[in-house]
Order: C-alpha cells, then sequence, then structure tokens
C-alpha cells in the first residue's frame, strides 16, 4: 500500500518528464515503424515472386533481429553519433524482419486459384496487386505490423542508452538508483501503452473487408500523426546537456543543480560508456561525469567550478564485511598498503590508459604496482577465497586488479572477482547479501546514495571531505556492519564539464556562469 | 470463329499438349473430353493466354491471339473456373462487376446489368448483392462465378470444370439451368470436362483428347456410333447404354418405331422428335404411361409407341 502510495507521489512530481517520455517514447515507436512499414511492405512484395531473392533478403532481416539490442545500439553510434537518429536506425531494423516476413507470407499465401481467376479476369499485375493480392493478405500483414509495434514499444526504452529519450529514461535511471518507483514509472506505461497497441492493431485485423479498406486509409494517417510525437529534446541554439541515469537522481547529481545552482538546461539521458565521446563530438554541450575520468584529459574537457558546492569531495576506499577482516586480519594490513598512494593525477592517468590507451586492467594494475614497488609475484593461493566487486566502469575495473594483485602478493587467500555490478546499490546489496566481500566506493556515494541523511544533516558535513569519512565510517559500522579502510588518497567526485575551447568560448568557468548564460541566452 | 492451329505445349521439355488443331463456329460448343493429364486444361488456358503455346497459333475472328494483349484478349473471354476463383474480399455485386470496372463501365450500368444477372441465374438480388461469397451455398458460388463470367456479354465463354466441385446433385441441377440459359446459347462455349455424361449433356461438339493429342472430334452420337478407334469404345463402355440414350434422338430412329395404335393418340403423353431416346423413356416412367405419342416435325406424323417399342428401334440404331 506505502508503495502505490510512493509510487503516486513520484507520479504526481514528476507528471511532465512522464508525460514528455511518453510522448517521446510513442514518437519513438513510431516514426520507425512508418520507416519500417515503408521499406518492408514494399521490400515484402518485391520479394513475393523471387524466391532466391526472398531467402537472401528474409535470412539478413533474421540476423539483424538476433543481434542484441544494445550491441545494436553500440554499433550504430559511430554510424550515427547519439540521439534520435540511431535510436529509430535500430528500431527500424528490428521492425523490419516481421513486416517483410509477414508481407512475404501474406501476398504468397493468397490462394493460387484467385490469382488464376484474376488473371483471366483480364486484370493487370499491378491490378492483381493492389486489388486481390494486398487487400487478401492485409490482415497476415497487420499481423506483422503487430508484432513490431509490440516489440518496438519494449525495446524503445533502450533508446534512454544514447540519449534517445523515452520511457527508457525512468527505467534505467530506476534501476542505477535502485528506485522501484522510478523503474515502475517508465515500465507501466510502456507496458500499458504495448498493451494498448496490440489491442488497437488486433482490432484492425479482426475488421470485415470492407471496413478494413476504409481502415487501410485510416492507418498511414495515425501512423504518420504518431510519429510526430517525436519532438526532439534539444533545439539548434540552446546548449544541450547529456547525463547518466544515476546522475539524474541523485541530489549531488541533476537534483542539486535544479535546487542549487536553478540550471535550467535541456537534457537528455545517456549511458556513461558513450556520454564523454559525444561530447567530444559536439553532440553534447555539458556533461556530468567523473573527475578523474581518462576521458577528461582525452578529449580535452574542462571541470566547471562547483562554486556552491554541491558535488562533495569523495574519498574512494575499500568497503569490506566485518566478517572478512575478522577471519583474515592479515587482509586489513595488505588492502591498507594501497592507502594514500594514488592521487588525483595518478588516478585520471590509469583511467587516461584503460579508456584511451585501451590497454587491459591487469597491464594497468601490475605496470602501476611495479613503479610503486609494491609488486609481489603471487604466492601459492592455499586459504579460501575473497570476492571483490566493482561497479560497471573503468576505474573500479582498475581498482578491483590492483587490489587482487595485493591480496595474491602479499597473502595466500585466494581472489575471485565479480565486475560489473549495474550501479551503486547493486553493488552494496551484493555486499550486504555477502555475494561478495570488498569493493571500492565513495564517501559521497555511501552518504548520499545509501545512508540518505536530512539535507540539514547534509549541509553540515559536505563541505569537509573528512567529517563525511568520518561520518559514513561510523554509520556503516552501526547499520550494516561493514568497515570503510583507509582512503586510497584520490578524489571522485562528480563534476559538469564542456569541451575546454566552447567553455572558453562562452566565458564560462563556474556552473553559475553556465547557468547565467542558459539564462540570458533564453 | 476460334481457330486453334497446332498447338503445341512442352513443360520443360515433357509435352502436355501435342499438335491440337479444331475450329469451334459462332454459337456452337466444343467441349474438350478426357482424363486427367490429357491435356484439356492446358489446351483451354491457351486459348485466352494464360499459358503461352510452345508453338502453334490461336485465331478469334481471324486474328491471332498473340497480336493483341493478354489482359485485353481475357476481357473479352468470359472465364469460369473450377473451384468458382470468386474474390472473398469482394461482395457478390463486386464479384460480377470486375469485368465491366476494368472495361471501364459506369456504375449505373453495372448495377444493372449485376440485377439482371443475379435474376436470371436465380440469385435473391435483395438477400445476395452484398453478401461475401462464403456466406453463399456452392451452388450459389458457382452460380456467381457464372454470372462474373457473363457480365461484360463476352461473345466467347471458357469454362474449365464449372461443375467439378460440386456435389453429384447440385450439380445436374446446375447444369440443367445453366443449359437452359438464353444468354448461354448465343455464346461460342469451350468446356473442360473429364465427365462423359456432361459432355453429352452438351450436346455439340465433342473433341476426346489423350496424352496431349486430339483422339476424335465428333458429336456425341459420332464418338458412340463411328468411334475412331478402339480407345474410344472403351473410353465411352461403361456407361454405354447411358449415353446411347441420351445421344440418340427420336428422329434418328423414326423410320424404325413400329406405330403400335393409330387409332387413340390421345393415350398417354406426346413428345416432339428432336428429344432424346432418355427424355422420353423418363417420360413414361414419370407418368407410368404405358405407350406416348410421337410426334415428327417433319412429316407431321404421329406414332404411338411403348417402352420396347423404342429399345427395340435403339437396338436396330446400333447395328446399322
Amino acid at each position: 500500500m506505502n508503495q502505490q502510495q510512493n509510487l503516486w507521489e513520484f507520479v504526481v512530481l514528476q507528471w511532465d518528464k512522464l508525460l514528455s517520455q511518453t510522448i517521446t517514447h510513442i514518437g519513438l515507436t513510431f516514426a520507425s515503424l512508418l520507416l519500417a512499414v515503408l521499406v518492408g511492405v514494399p521490400l515484402g512484395i518485391l520479394i513475393s515472386n523471387k524466391k532466391k531473392l526472398a531467402n537472401s533478403v528474409l535470412g539478413v532481416a533474421g540476423v539483424l533481429q538476433t543481434i542484441p539490442s544494445v550491441a545494436l545500439l553500440g554499433f550504430m553510434i559511430p554510424v550515427f553519433g547519439i540521439g534520435t537518429v540511431p535510436a529509430v536506425a535500430v528500431l527500424f531494423l528490428y521492425a523490419l524482419l516481421p513486416i517483410i516476413r509477414n508481407t512475404h507470407t501474406g501476398i504468397t499465401g493468397v490462394n493460387e486459384s484467385i490469382r488464376d481467376a484474376a488473371l483471366g479476369m483480364g486484370m493487370t499485375g499491378r491490378q492483381i496487386l493492389f486489388q486481390v493480392e494486398i487487400p487478401l493478405a492485409m490482415p497476415v500483414m497487420l499481423a506483422g505490423i503487430r508484432t513490431a509495434t509490440v516489440v518496438n514499444v519494449g525495446v524503445a526504452t533502450l533508446a534512454a542508452y544514447i540519449a534517445g529519450g523515452g520511457l527508457g529514461e525512468f527505467i534505467f535511471g530506476g534501476i542505477a538508483l535502485n528506485n522501484t518507483n522510478m523503474i515502475l514509472a517508465g515500465a507501466i506505461p510502456a507496458a500499458l501503452l504495448a498493451i494498448f497497441f496490440d489491442f488497437l492493431l488486433s482490432k484492425i485485423q479482426l475488421l470485415t473487408p470492407d471496413r478494413l479498406r476504409k481502415a487501410t486509409l485510416i492507418f498511414p494517417t495515425s501512423l504518420l500523426i504518431l510519429s510526430s510525437f517525436y519532438i526532439l529534446p534539444a533545439s539548434e541554439k540552446s546548449l544541450l546537456a547529456g547525463f547518466e541515469p544515476e546522475f539524474m537522481g541523485r541530489t549531488d547529481g541533476y537534483l542539486g543543480l535544479k535546487s542549487k545552482y536553478g540550471l535550467k538546461i535541456p537534457s537528455v539521458v545517456i549511458s556513461d560508456a558513450v556520454m564523454y565521446k559525444a561530447a567530444f563530438e559536439k553532440e553534447l554541450d555539458v556533461i556530468g561525469g567523473y573527475s578523474t575520468d581518462g576521458r577528461l584529459k582525452a578529449y580535452n574537457l574542462t571541470v566547471l567550478k562547483d562554486d556552491k558546492t554541491i558535488f562533495p569531495p569523495y574519498y574512494a576506499a575499500p568497503l569490506v564485511r566485518n566478517e572478512v577482516l575478522q577471519k583474515h586480519p592479515e587482509l586489513e594490513q595488505t588492502l591498507n598498503l594501497l592507502a594514500g598512494v594514488i592521487d588525483d593525477s595518478s588516478m585520471t592517468d590509469l583511467n587516461y590508459r584503460a579508456d584511451i590507451l585501451k590497454q587491459t586492467p591487469e597491464e594497468v594494475a601490475s605496470a602501476f604496482l611495479k613503479s610503486k614497488g609494491l609488486w609481489r609475484t603471487p604466492q601459492d593461493a592455499t586459504g579460501a577465497t575473497i570476492r571483490i566487486g566493482c561497479k560497471i566502469f573503468g576505474e573500479q575495473y582498475i581498482l578491483t586488479e590492483i587490489y587482487k594483485m595485493l591480496i595474491q602478493g602479499y597473502t595466500s587467500l585466494k581472489v575471485e572477482t565479480k565486475t560489473g555490478l549495474g550501479g551503486t546499490k547493486i553493488c552494496f546489496d551484493a555486499l550486504t547479501n555477502n555475494q561478495i566481500d570488498l569493493y571500492p566506493e565513495y564517501t559521497g556515494t555511501g552518504l548520499l546514495v545509501i545512508l540518505q541523511p536530512s539535507p540539514q544533516e547534509v549541509d553540515a558535513l559536505i563541505s569537509s571531505r573528512e567529517k563525511v569519512f568520518e561520518y559514513v565510517k561510523m554509520q556503516f559500522q552501526k547499520q550494516y556492519k561493514l568497515t570503510w579502510l583507509k582512503p586510497i588518497g584520490f578524489n571522485n567526485t562528480y563534476a559538469l564539464m564542456m569541451r575546454s575551447a566552447h567553455a572558453r568560448n562562452l566565458h564560462i568557468e563556474t556552473i553559475s556562469d553556465l547557468k547565467n548564460h542558459i539564462d540570458t541566452n533564453e | 470463329m476460334i481457330v486453334a492451329q497446332n498447338l503445341t505445349k512442352y513443360f520443360n521439355k515433357a509435352i502436355a499438349v501435342k499438335e491440337v488443331s479444331f475450329s469451334v463456329t459462332e454459337g456452337e460448343n466444343l467441349v474438350l473430353l478426357g482424363t486427367s493429364g490429357c491435356g484439356k486444361t492446358t489446351t483451354l488456358r491457351m486459348i485466352n493466354r494464360l499459358i503461352e503455346p510452345s508453338s502453334g497459333q490461336v485465331y478469334v475472328n481471324g486474328k491471332s491471339i498473340l497480336n493483341e494483349s493478354p489482359e485485353i484478349l481475357r476481357r473479352s473471354m468470359g472465364y469460369v473456373l473450377q473451384n468458382n476463383g470468386l474474390f472473398p474480399h469482394f461482395t457478390v455485386a463486386e464479384n460480377i462487376g470486375v469485368v465491366p470496372q476494368l472495361l471501364g463501365w459506369d456504375k449505373k450500368q453495372t448495377q444493372k446489368r449485376t440485377l439482371e444477372l443475379l435474376d436470371k441465374l436465380q440469385l435473391d438480388a435483395e438477400k445476395h448483392f452484398n453478401s461475401y461469397p462464403h456466406q453463399l451455398s456452392g451452388g450459389q458460388q458457382q452460380r456467381v462465378g457464372l454470372a462474373r463470367a457473363l457480365a461484360a456479354n463476352p461473345p466467347i465463354l471458357l469454362m474449365d470444370e464449372p461443375f467439378g466441385a460440386l456435389d453429384p446433385i447440385t450439380r445436374v441441377k446446375i447444369r440443367q439451368e445453366f443449359l437452359n440459359l438464353d444468354e448461354l446459347k448465343r455464346k461460342t462455349i469451350i468446356l473442360v470436362t473429364h465427365d462423359v455424361e456432361e459432355a453429352f449433356e452438351f450436346d455439340d461438339k465433342i473433341c476426346l483428347m489423350d496424352k496431349g493429342s486430339i483422339v476424335q472430334i465428333g458429336t456425341p452420337t459420332e464418338l458412340l456410333f463411328k468411334p475412331a478407334n478402339d480407345f474410344i469404345r472403351n473410353f465411352l463402355s461403361h456407361q454405354r447404354l447411358l449415353l446411347e440414350m441420351k445421344a440418340v434422338k427420336l428422329s434418328h430412329i423414326w423410320n424404325t418405331l413400329e406405330n403400335i395404335d393409330i387409332q387413340s393418340f390421345n393415350n398417354g403423353p406426346v413428345i416432339n422428335t428432336d428429344q432424346s431416346v432418355w427424355k422420353v423413356l423418363e417420360l413414361i416412367g414419370l407418368n407410368k404411361a404405358t405407350q406416348v405419342t410421337i410426334y415428327d416435325e417433319k412429316t407431321k406424323q404421329k406414332k404411338a409407341v411403348s417402352s420396347s417399342n423404342i429399345l427395340n428401334s435403339l437396338s436396330q440404331h446400333r447395328a446399322t
């Protein structure tokens, strides 16, 4: 009951966003569907009397269908960049197969004696196609369009990964923040859309032939109208921001930008993996990234000064279950070998090696340990197994590798890594549920995402990273029986970034500058 | 009117129709008769160019059909298919109006013609005008199929086993209706069938085919009494008596008929000599009569006969 009230509150609060996401979602679905119908139906007709061509066309369309949708999105980025175009392109490819195949099946399924009669009456090939074959194939063709629509409503959620918008913004944001209401606010409308359009098309399919003829006229018209729902989130003039789903929902992220700075910037949701590149390629102007990310250096991005301190400085430190520390006292010592060793610039450098120079996390980790004289060849592992987890971005992979090498070199414990554990909450839940024994975490994240104290408490703490560390350490010990070991040294915090040249041209140095720029140019 | 000259068709080197030639004059019926695979349907479909001949020619009114566009040609020939081939998404009226629509008739004219045909073919216009084919019985569907073929008044009608899909009782009934249609009497009809009885009922020229070639062209009596070879004799053998009764007219046996009762012509029903032996026996059976009066137009004479008289004369006729 409580859950539902909360969901309702969330929906009321985010009503405008939900509406625009839904409209974008419908637009995405039908713009791509329209394209797929425009291409797929003629193609299906074309191949219906060419058997060899039919096999190869259906084969290619079938292979396209088997490519995982996220991978297909990835393939589209080098070609179309981010945003609308690649999202529509991917959905178009997915919708193509059912439409081509059903058109082909429908047309070839027309009874031979009816085709014969049409010929015998003196119809031309074109007349047979339009007066006999297409009307008779229509129910099967509509079934294909129906399948494509339902598939598209589902796949369109993934558009949020590449700034394509739609209900995926809530769904992936909700997953990243473990915010069930947010997930449901995206998932329920998406499911309802699928059910609604499926129902609508099933009704059209059941129409009698004469009504179907009228419906055939209405159908393309409504398709056009629905696809025009896709209003582009950005206009040409103003700046466009891109934020990853977790950033969108955090007080030290988008919410803070809105409340503390009053920043009103048109924004899209995009996956961390492509965000920096998109900024570099001028598809985005402002992004919310990590201050130590290697791509900052590679793409020549500038961090805007956080003049109202909404991004607290975060220590990074290993977060370990108490039980493991008690069982293996040598572990704490070993993990603390890294305490204070990596400063900001060396972390950025390590990230740069992995993200840009494409060195593997193992290479980066071992080279680093050697340079610091900490490297030891692994001992024969005879003891218990330590499971190290990590979140799904580069820095965490490198830290995990470093810890793994240290444990293997300095103790006789076995090490197992469980990498790529989605967002903060997934990693944290894995730890508290005894699925992993430790992972590198940031104090700010621990404070704002997991502990979530009152705004007054946050305000009192946030100016000092030492205070944050002490508070978080104490609370985690008390609430979760987890220990924060000594900080590694560097700070990782969220930051707003722009292309250096762009920021210089617009004379933007701080986030307040950015806000003023947007306000005056509106 | 229709002349086929040395029509030959190969399908992938296998010969389907070999050197078929025939001519059909205006208003005449030609029945292409034979077992399945004999090439009769292929021959028919070469006349409206649904199949292009490998060699040979077809002339309609002296003009080669190969010089005309196939669509235009087909619109001038009615075509009735075995499984009626009605368009399931068209109403009865739309089905009948297909060819007029292709020919660009105006809507009123098409509607008038459709109503006329529905009436002639004993279909309830009010009930069926806007029905879809699946709402009709098999016999009604076949009637609509014929109406569609007749709609644009084509001088030629091609019929491919038009009654083949019907049950035996409906088949006989609809065939009788068709044979009695005024419109059909003026048409040049080429009909394909494997049913010998049906071929004989059309009572015109029969072209018996086997293995792609014509075995004999002739009237039913010619096939029965002057068969070109043993194939024809065998082909007709197991229904022979029935076929003879249907093919032989009273006029053929008029001379050998014995008048058994000169005085009392008013005893029993009267029948003309242009009727078949089958008809007169049917008449006797139906009326439970012992004798009938036969009237010959040519000689203006009457003869009173019994069924045994008629059968006697038939066997004499067979012997000659």
